[in-house]
């Protein structure tokens, strides 16, 4: 959906005074290019054994940028291939929440009456466990894939979005345009997906970024706990995991995909919250 | 506008045709307490093809809510108090179910509504707005039309329709706004055209310029329109026949020069005298209306109106006049009328 001219120059100035957000937008825009072309980028094979060179520190050796881990695996590809992964969890899931989100809060909150009690007590009910509960609970049943995690962590977190979802419709059913569109026979799954979810984007898209990075994080977790995505693929979550037996001895190993996940959730909560100031509806709906 | 020629023809075309929309004993009552919300209290009217219904009232007095239940537009719980029966062109309404009744709307009968800032979607193009009811309801594909909307902006006078029809709402003016609203209500060429306060929101000259447009549009389609204002200037030039609205109820229907020229119910005649433009001399008028209109909750056992009328005796106060026919073409509902 196109926006405005006018309209999208001024939510784009907006966004470039933020500064934060510039740095979240760039530090985003360097990691996805780095997933992109990591089999490019990518020095070596991130799976290949060298038990020769284990344990080597970052810059100690020319041929192994950022050192080797216990099994003498190059770490820079493996940050580079982990992190194409944990991307991709993470975009999947992320897509994955929003989709079943938004689904639900324009369900609830366009239907009304039976239809939304119904749907928010069962987001009610979904709330009251907690996420890493029923993540595990599925991972019992589930075998652990790059899909089958993705989908989980994406079908476990969409209530926070089918909220705000349904609390931006309940506001825009009440709008004029929304009766102009029944007078001239518009249906309500029209209405609904057509005249009423693009208004809605811009809460929708600050959510998308904030659940990139908090299902990046979701996937180490699991990993930490042994469901996550299983070796020797790597991401950065199950990096995480082997480090930790070696933590005293050498940290990096443990250091290097921390900084690469706290890179990631930072960069998309600083570029959320700069599309939250800059796609503001107060300044958008103006003539 | 020549009017007096349009009311000529259709004075001619009444005797032989049947109305196009017929309203019944149209009801709104909420139920509340201690007594319903009266809102709509038993409207009935017929409009013919091609003629102009002008519904006036005050602020409050349930013109739109008619509008909205006529439409079927109303949401629950409001729709569900909704009786009385409403026929187009022989169709019975509100028994049609919702998937019949919306492949009715914007085709068979739209409307048009008062605000044009709010009523067009923010994140769309005029011109996709325009195109949706004819890939709606005619079946055509979206280059067919995208042609077809750029031929309504023009037809509903916009100079430059290609231009206007890639614009987003918030770049056009009030009047632009409701010309494309215009437009998108008789893509489809509708039989019927329900206007509610198309003006109100508007400046005075852009407002002439619109009601201008609906006669023109109304000659060229055919079309019937029901206008509903609370400006009776605006009824006095672009409407054919005119039904006054006091507190839920039609209390006179004339046609316009008779109603101009000498209103019956006391209503009528104080609302008439609040337009400066006419002359005070030649009406036997109230100054203007003591009171205020009760609301929908407290309605009194007789007339409505009865609390604020001078000429109210015992019997307006217990008894609901009913609409009657006091001549041919002029209902009225009054115990003790005006002369002509
Ligand atoms: N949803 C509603 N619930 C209860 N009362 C309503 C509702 N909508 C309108 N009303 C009341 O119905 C009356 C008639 O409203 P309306 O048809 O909008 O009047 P008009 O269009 O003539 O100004 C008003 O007193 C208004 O307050
Ligand atoms: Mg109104």
């Amino acid at each position: 959906m196109s926006k405005p001219a006018a309209a999208s120059g001024r939510v784009w100035r907006r966004f470039l005074h933020h500064r934060i957000a510039c740095v979240g937008g760039i530090v985003v825009a360097l990691l996805l290019s780095a997933a992109l072309f990591a089999p490019v980028l990518a020095p070596r094979d991130p799976t290949f054994l060298d038990t020769s060179v284990r344990f080597l520190a970052p810059f100690a050796d020319s041929r192994f940028l950022l050192g080797t881990d216990e099994l003498g695996r190059d770490t820079l590809s493996r940050l580079l291939h982990g992190g194409r992964v944990s991307l991709t969890v993470g975009l999947v899931a992320m897509a994955t929440t929003v989709l079943t989100g938004a689904v639900i809060g324009i369900t609830a909150g366009y239907l009304g009456s039976l239809t939304d009690t119904l749907l928010m007590r069962f987001v009610d009910t979904m709330l009251c466990f907690p996420q890493v509960f029923l993540l595990l609970v599925v991972a019992a049943f589930v075998p652990p894939t790059l899909l089958s995690i993705s989908l989980v962590i994406g079908l476990t977190s969409w209530m926070e979005v089918s909220r705000i979802v349904r609390a931006e419709i309940l506001n825009l059913k009440e709008q004029d345009f929304v009766a102009a569109a029944r007078a001239l026979g518009a249906s309500r799954a029209r209405i609904m997906f057509r005249e009423l979810l693009p208004n809605a984007a811009a809460p929708i898209l600050v959510a998308a970024t904030l659940k990139v990075a908090s299902a990046v994080l979701m996937e180490s977790y699991i990993s930490y706990l042994g469901y996550g995505v299983q070796p020797p693929l790597a991401s950065w979550g199950n990096m995480l995991t082997n480090a930790q037996g070696y933590f005293n001895t050498v940290p990096w190993l443990a250091v290097l995909p921390g900084v690469a996940i706290t890179a990631t959730v930072m960069g998309f909560n600083f570029l959320g919250d700069g599309l939250r100031d800059a796609l503001d509806p107060r300044l958008r709906m103006g003539p | 506008m020549n009017f007096a020629a349009a009311l000529a023809r259709i004075d001619t075309a009444a005797v032989t045709q049947a109305p196009l929309l017929s309203v019944r004993s149209l009801q709104l009552h909420l139920p509340s307490s201690p007594q319903p919300l009266r809102l709509v209290d038993g409207v009935s009217f017929d409009l013919r093809r091609g003629e102009t219904l002008g519904l006036v009232g005050e602020s409050g007095s349930g013109k739109t809510l008619t509008a909205l239940s006529i439409m079927r537009l109303l949401e629950p719980p409001l729709s569900g108090c909704v009786h009385g029966e409403v026929a187009l062109d022989g169709v019975e309404l509100m028994s049609l179910p919702e998937s019949e009744m919306s492949a009715l709307r914007g085709r068979a009968l739209s409307m048009v509504f008062q605000e044009p800032m709010t009523s067009l979607n923010p994140v769309m193009t005029v011109g996709q707005q325009i195109a949706e009811p004819s890939m709606r309801h005619l079946g055509l594909g979206a280059a067919a039309a995208g042609a077809r909307a750029e031929e309504m902006l023009r037809l509903v006078g916009i100079p430059d329709p290609a231009r206007v029809a890639a614009s987003h709402p918030h770049l056009l003016s009030g009047g632009m706004r409701q010309r494309a609203m215009i437009a998108m209500a008789i893509a489809c060429r509708p039989a019927l055209l329900v206007a509610d306060e198309p003006t109100t929101a508007l400046d005075v000259t852009v407002q002439a310029q619109i009601l201008e447009l609906l006669g023109e549009l109304q000659r060229e389609l055919g079309s019937a329109i029901l206008l509903i204002t609370h400006d009776l200037a605006v009824i006095a030039e672009n409407a054919h026949r005119v039904a006054v609205m006091y507190a839920g109820r039609i209390v006179e229907e004339a046609p316009v020069d008779l109603l101009f020229a000498g209103a019956r119910h006391p209503y009528s005649r104080g609302l008439l005298a609040s337009i400066p433009r006419i002359e005070r001399a030649r009406l036997d008028i109230l100054p203007e209306i003591p009171g205020v209109v009760p609301g929908p909750g407290e309605r009194p056992a007789g007339c409505s109106f009865a609390l604020r009328c001078a000429r109210a005796s015992a019997r307006c106060h217990a008894e609901v006049p009913p609409l009657a026919a006091a001549a041919p073409g002029r209902r009225l509902a009054c115990w003790n009328p005006l002369d002509g």
